[in-house]
């Protein structure tokens, strides 16, 4: 109904109901609606607020020593104005990446046992377990990971244990639910017709399932591998304890490494002038990254609905 | 049907869903190269019955068939029975039509590949086969390559039919077949239907009285998951012997 209805149903009715009656129901429904839409406003003025306070601080000095000398400096010595990110980027592509290896099939192979296999009892058990990894603190992992990962690690490889490989192993456990739901949420809406019609051809259930439900679920899929890979890349507690923090180029994924994330709250604490706004900086870097990942991932998820 | 030969023999077949009779003690004929149309009306167990003869129930849990049926002298519902040859004989067509994500050549190749053809020159002759059976391939032949789900609906539903006839099956089941579609992609369908009757044995359930007796050979009327009456066609609509069958062809219920 066009909002004129609205208004002509309003005048038609004021006859029958007494003014102030009217008048209260008026009033209240606008309070109402204005109520809800500042609610709105809030969260994206949120939002932009967080975007300005960022580039405030960070586009002055970035124009100052150079978006480019920023991005691809290797030299991270803040205390002699040194701000070259590179090392960061690369410990977090490495990391990221890691996790995705690690926790990327694995979260995808439970999907598709959750929403095509499992019979329903285990479901009813394997579901909750898995919200349940979701709500666990990143520092709880964290200790997990210095505790039981990285001793194991320098046990079986040698090295100091805290590696990109540690980081990568905590972080593939804590993207598991974002990329266990999402993906199993795309799998289950594809409709039954795509099954029946490949069984029915004489397709097992394992051809059935590669052949036609996870191309049907395709999009979903990556939308969920995007929204884990967003969750590493801006994960940081967890990194900070077990990554060893080191800033250079890792030569291997034993060695140690250091995240923008792990650097920005490593020496946010102490630092002032330029070197505090190369931390804001970093975070601007890191913000806009995160926006093109769930920008990619909010346009995949609404394609998949085909 | 005494003249025909019978190409699938249902004794007393029974269907549960957990504690819910679906279908109680049927015993009927499919002759071949017939078409045999399923009718009643909604949840009478026309689609469960379909389902029965390719064991496409296999799947669902709490789902139980007894009583036999027999697909050229040999009883489906034993354990020696590979259910993936099976479906292979009897395919099946259903409700919506329903194209892979994939290309169209895809789509028909789909079958083709599971079961081991991997040749090129083989695959595309038996695309073009298929599809030109189905009546689709004037319309398709030069885009086999585009996803098939830009197509019609009615395009999809012969692009499922080609589907299915890519797999060499001997007979076709189909799940109202046409309720999801116009008045023209109907009539089309109908055609093909009747033209594929020459090769396969067809059952079709469908609640369109006049489909059924446009196309069909044979009518079957279920009601409550029993079957009412079964017989030619013509006798059933013209000259029906059960009260019930009478009813629900004049339009009485249902």
């Amino acid at each position: 109904m066009k909002s004129a209805d609205f208004d002509q149903l309003n005048h038609r009715g004021e006859g029958r109901f007494p003014p102030l009656l009217l008048n209260f129901r008026t009033i209240s429904r606008k309070i109402a609606s204005a109520t809800f839409f500042f609610c709105a406003l809030f969260v994206v003025a949120t939002v932009l607020s967080i975007v300005v306070m960022l580039g405030v601080k960070a586009v002055p000095f970035l124009n100052r020593v150079g978006v480019w000398t920023f991005l691809t400096g290797t030299e991270w010595k803040p205390l002699r104005g040194h701000f070259g990110i590179a090392p960061m980027i690369a410990g977090t592509a490495y990391v990221t990446l890691g996790a995705l290896i690690l926790g990327g099939p694995l979260g995808l192979g439970v999907a598709v046992f959750l929403a095509e296999l499992a019979p329903s009892r285990i479901k009813e058990i394997l579901n909750p377990l898995i919200d349940l990894l979701a709500g666990i603190p990143s520092v709880v992992y964290g200790f997990y990971g210095i505790t039981v990962i990285v001793p194991w690690i320098r046990r079986i490889f040698g090295g100091p244990g805290f590696s990109v490989l540690a980081a990568s192993v905590v972080l593939g456990v804590m993207i598991l639910p974002t990329i266990v739901n999402v993906a199993r949420e795309a799998i289950a809406a594809v409709p039954d017709d795509y099954r029946e019609g490949s069984l029915a051809l004489g397709a097992s259930r394992w051809q059935t399932i590669f052949g036609v439900v996870l191309p049907a679920a395709r999009s979903g899929i990556i939308a969920a591998i995007i929204l884990g890979l967003g969750r590493a890349f801006g994960e940081t507690m967890a990194v900070v304890m077990v990554a060893g923090n080191m800033v250079a180029f890792p030569k291997s994924i034993l060695e140690p490494t250091r995240t923008l994330t792990s650097n920005v709250v490593l020496e946010m604490g102490y630092a002032t002038g330029d070197h505090q706004a190369a931390l804001f900086a970093t975070g601007f870097v890191l913000l806009l990254f995160i926006l093109t990942l769930n920008l990619a991932s909010h346009w995949l998820t609404k394609k998949g609905v085909s | 049907m005494s003249e025909e030969k019978i190409k699938i023999e249902v004794r007393n077949l029974n269907l549960f869903y957990g504690t819910f009779q679906a279908l109680r003690d049927i015993s009927l004929q499919i002759p071949e190269k017939r078409i045999t149309a399923i009718i009643g009306p909604s949840g009478c167990g026309k689609s469960s019955f379909l389902r029965t003869l390719n064991r496409l129930h296999d799947l669902i849990p709490g789902a139980v068939v007894k009583g036999e049926v027999i697909l050229d002298g040999r009883n489906i519902y034993t354990d020696s029975v590979d259910v993936v040859e099976l479906r292979k004989r009897v395919g099946m067509v259903f409700q919506r039509p329903c194209a892979f994500p994939m290309s169209v050549y895809d789509n028909v190749a789909y079958g083709p590949r599971l079961h081991g053809v991997r040749r090129k020159r083989q695959l595309d002759e038996i695309v073009e086969k298929s599809l030109k059976m189905a009546n689709l391939w004037e319309e398709v032949k030069d885009r086999l390559h585009e996803r098939a789900q830009n197509l019609s609906g009615g395009q999809q539903q012969r692009l499922v039919i080609a589907r299915v006839l890519a797999v060499n099956p001997e007979v076709i089941l189909m799940d109202e077949p046409a309720s999801a579609l116009d008045p023209i992609s109907t009539a089309r369908l109908e055609e093909l239907i009747i033209e594929l009757k020459k090769n396969y044995t067809i059952v079709i359930v469908t609640h369109n009285l006049q489909q059924a007796a446009r196309v069909s050979d044979y009518t079957a009327f279920l009601l409550n998951g029993e079957l009412v009456e079964v017989g030619r066609t013509q006798e059933i609509f013209v000259n029906p012997k059960d009260k019930r069958t009478e009813d629900y062809i004049t339009g009485r219920f249902g």
